[in-house]
C-alpha cells in the first residue's frame, strides 16, 4: 500500500516537472522570437514571424544599424540617459527616504505622522491623477533634464520606500541607538554608522524595486523630460515603433533585443536579491 | 516606554536635525506629489487652456466626463479586463507556486524563467507581443488591431505572461511560511491532498492572497504602457457625431488621450476624468483590502 502511494507521488512529480518544463520553453521561445526577428528584413517579420532567417530574409546587422541611428537620435544617448536617470534616482531615493524614515519612526511627532500618512496615501494614487500638473510643475522648476528628473522620482516614488523603511526601522531595538547616544554619538553618526548598516537588506529590496520601476518607466520621463533633447530607452523604442506609416519591425526588434540583454544579465546576476526584494516589498505592502 | 526619561533626552538632539533628515524628502514630495495632486483637484473644477488662466466652473467638467461615451466604454472595458485578469492571474500563479513548492527538480530554474518577463518594461512587452500575435493572426488574414476581442484576449495573455511570475513569488513566500506541523497534523488526521489544500494551506496563505488580489486588481485598472503598445485602442468605432470610440482603450489611456490627443476637449475634462479614476482605484483597493483581510487567520 505504501509502495503504491510512493510511486504515485513520484510519477505525479515527473508529470508536474514535464508540464512546467514545457511552459518554461514557451517563455524562452518568446525571447528567441525577438532574437530571430531582429536579424530579418522588415517585410519578413510580419509574414514569417516564426521562421528562422534564411538567405532571402537575412538582414545581418542592418536592423541594428537602422535602429541605433533612427530619427537622427543615436541610441547610445538613450542608453546613457536611462542609466544616469535610473542610478541617480535610485541613489537619491535610498539615501533620503531611509533618513526620513528613520526620523519618522524615531521622533514620531504629529508632523512625522502626517508625512507618513501622506506617503501611504500616495501609494494608491494612480499616475494619471497627477501627470498633467506634475509635468507642468516639473517644467516650471527646470526638472526636465536627466540630471534633475531624479527629484521628481524621489517625490513621486517616496511613498513605497518610506513605507518599507519605516516598517523595518520599527523592528530594530531602539536600545542600541540609545546607548550610542549616551556614549556621545550625535544623530548623524548614529544614523550613518549604526542604523544604515542594519538597514542593508531593506536597502537592497527597495533599490531593486526602484531600479525595476525607473528603468522601465515610460510615461513619467516622456511627459517630464524635454523630449527633443533627452529620450530614455522606452521612449526611443516607442518613437521607433509608434511613428505611424513607416514602422520597421525588424529595427524595432533589434533595439528591443539590445535593451533587454543588459536587463537579463542584471537579472541573472542579482536574481536572489531581486526575488527576495519583490517578496519583501509585497509582504510589507 | 513613554516614562523612559532617556528616550526624551535622546529624542531632543535628533529633533534639531529635522531639516537634514526630513527636508529633502518633504521638498521633493511636495513637488512630485502633494502640489500636483492639490492642483489637479483644483483644475478639475476649472475651465482652462493654460493653467495660468484657469476659471472656476464647478462640476461642469465632471458632467462632461461622465457623458463622454468613450470614457464610459473605457470604464466597462477596464472593469471587465481587471476582473478577468484578476481571476486568471491569481489562480494560475497560485497553481504554479503550489507546484514549485512540492520539491520537484528544477524548481529554481522554473522560478527564474517565470519571473523574467517582469524585468522587461510594459512598452517593450507590448511590442514583442504585438509582433507575435500578428505573426499568428496574419495567417488567417487578420490582425490584433482588427477586432476588439483579439485586443482584449491579447492583453490578457500579455498580462498573464508578465504577472504570473510576480504573483508566484509572493505566493511561494506565503506557501513556505505555512507551518509544517500543521500540514503534518492534517496528514496524520487522514486529510487528503485537496482537503489539506483548502482547509489548511489556503487559509494560511490568505495574507499573500490579499496582497496579490490587491496588486492584480489595481494593476489591471491602472494598466497603461501595455495597452498603448499592444493596440493603442484600435479598432475604432466612429460615432454619429464624428467622434471615435476606441474599443480597446482602457481608462488610463483614455485619460491620456483626452489630455494630449488631438481632440479639442479642455484639459479640465481630462483632469476630472483623472480624479474620478483616482477615486475609483483608491476605493476599489480599500474595499478589496478590507474584504480579504477579514479572511486572514491569526497565527
Amino acid at each position: 500500500m505504501k509502495q503504491t502511494t510512493l510511486s504515485g507521488e513520484r510519477s505525479r512529480k515527473v508529470i508536474l516537472s514535464v508540464v512546467l518544463a514545457v511552459i518554461c520553453i514557451i517563455y524562452v521561445l518568446q525571447v528567441l522570437t525577438v532574437v530571430v526577428n531582429s536579424f530579418k528584413q522588415n517585410t519578413f517579420v510580419k509574414s514569417e514571424t516564426f521562421a528562422l532567417p534564411n538567405g532571402e530574409s537575412w538582414n545581418g546587422l542592418g536592423n541594428f544599424i537602422k535602429g541605433m541611428t533612427f530619427g537622427n537620435y543615436p541610441f547610445w544617448k538613450s542608453v546613457v540617459y536611462s542609466v544616469v536617470i535610473t542610478l541617480s534616482s535610485t541613489f537619491l531615493i535610498l539615501l533620503f527616504t531611509s533618513m526620513a524614515a528613520w526620523y519618522i519612526a524615531r521622533v514620531n511627532s504629529f508632523f512625522c505622522k502626517l508625512i507618513y500618512f501622506l506617503c501611504v496615501f500616495s501609494m494608491v494614487v494612480p499616475f494619471q491623477m497627477v501627470m498633467y500638473t506634475l509635468s507642468k510643475t516639473a517644467d516650471g522648476l527646470h526638472l526636465n533634464t536627466p540630471w534633475s528628473i531624479p527629484v521628481v522620482y524621489l517625490g513621486f516614488g517616496a511613498g513605497l520606500a518610506i513605507f518599507m523603511f519605516v516598517g523595518f526601522v520599527k523592528s530594530i531595538p531602539i536600545e542600541i541607538e540609545e546607548s550610542a547616544s549616551i556614549d556621545g554619538c550625535g544623530p548623524i553618526r548614529i544614523f550613518f554608522r549604526i542604523v544604515l548598516p542594519m538597514l542593508k537588506p531593506t536597502l537592497i529590496s527597495v533599490g531593486i524595486l526602484e531600479i525595476m520601476w525607473v528603468w522601465n518607466d515610460y510615461l513619467l520621463p516622456y511627459l517630464v523630460l524635454d523630449i527633443n533633447e533627452y529620450r530614455t530607452i522606452p521612449i526611443h523604442i516607442q518613437y521607433l515603433k509608434g511613428s505611424y506609416g513607416t514602422v520597421d519591425l525588424g529595427a524595432t526588434m533589434a533595439l528591443i533585443l539590445l535593451s533587454i540583454i543588459p536587463v537579463i544579465i542584471f537579472y541573472l546576476t542579482c536574481q536572489k536579491h531581486i526575488i527576495k526584494g519583490v517578496a519583501a516589498g509585497a509582504v510589507k505592502g | 516606554m513613554y516614562l523612559n526619561p532617556l528616550k526624551k533626552l535622546w529624542k531632543n538632539p535628533t529633533r534639531r536635525w529635522a531639516l537634514l533628515f526630513l527636508g529633502p524628502v518633504v521638498a521633493a514630495f511636495a513637488i512630485g506629489f502633494v502640489w500636483p495632486f492639490v492642483q489637479g483637484i483644483w483644475l478639475s473644477l476649472c475651465k482652462f487652456r493654460l493653467i495660468s488662466d484657469a476659471k472656476f466652473i464647478g462640476l461642469g467638467n465632471y458632467i462632461q466626463a461622465l457623458e463622454d461615451p468613450s470614457f464610459r466604454h473605457a470604464f466597462w472595458y477596464t472593469a471587465l479586463f481587471a476582473v478577468v485578469s484578476l481571476v486568471l492571474i491569481n489562480v494560475l500563479a497560485f497553481a504554479v507556486a503550489y507546484a514549485l513548492t512540492q520539491g520537484i527538480k528544477g524548481s529554481n530554474l522554473f522560478r527564474t524563467v517565470f519571473f523574467m518577463p517582469n524585468l522587461i518594461g510594459g512598452i517593450v512587452l507590448g511590442y514583442i507581443w504585438s509582433m507575435i500575435f500578428d505573426g499568428i493572426l496574419s495567417r488567417f488574414g487578420t490582425s490584433i488591431l482588427m477586432e476588439t476581442r483579439y485586443g482584449f484576449w491579447g492583453l490578457i495573455i500579455l498580462m498573464l505572461w508578465q504577472q504570473i511570475g510576480y504573483m508566484m513569488i509572493i505566493y511561494i513566500a506565503g506557501l513556505q511560511s505555512v507551518p509544517e506541523d500543521m500540514l503534518e497534523a492534517a496528514r496524520i488526521d487522514g486529510a487528503n491532498r485537496w482537503q489539506t489544500l483548502f482547509r489548511v494551506t489556503i487559509p494560511n496563505v490568505m495574507p499573500s492572497i490579499t496582497i496579490c488580489t490587491f496588486l492584480s486588481l489595481t494593476n489591471g485598472f491602472k494598466l497603461f504602457d501595455q495597452n498603448m503598445a499592444l493596440t493603442a485602442g484600435q479598432p475604432f468605432i466612429i460615432q454619429s457625431d464624428g467622434s471615435a470610440v476606441k474599443t480597446t482603450e482602457m481608462l488610463a489611456l483614455n485619460i491620456y488621450n483626452t489630455f494630449y490627443g488631438s481632440s479639442n476637449t479642455s484639459p479640465g475634462v481630462a483632469q476630472a476624468k483623472a480624479v474620478l479614476f483616482f477615486v475609483l482605484v483608491a476605493a476599489l483597493g480599500l474595499i478589496q483590502l478590507s474584504y480579504t483581510r477579514k479572511r486572514e487567520v491569526q497565527q
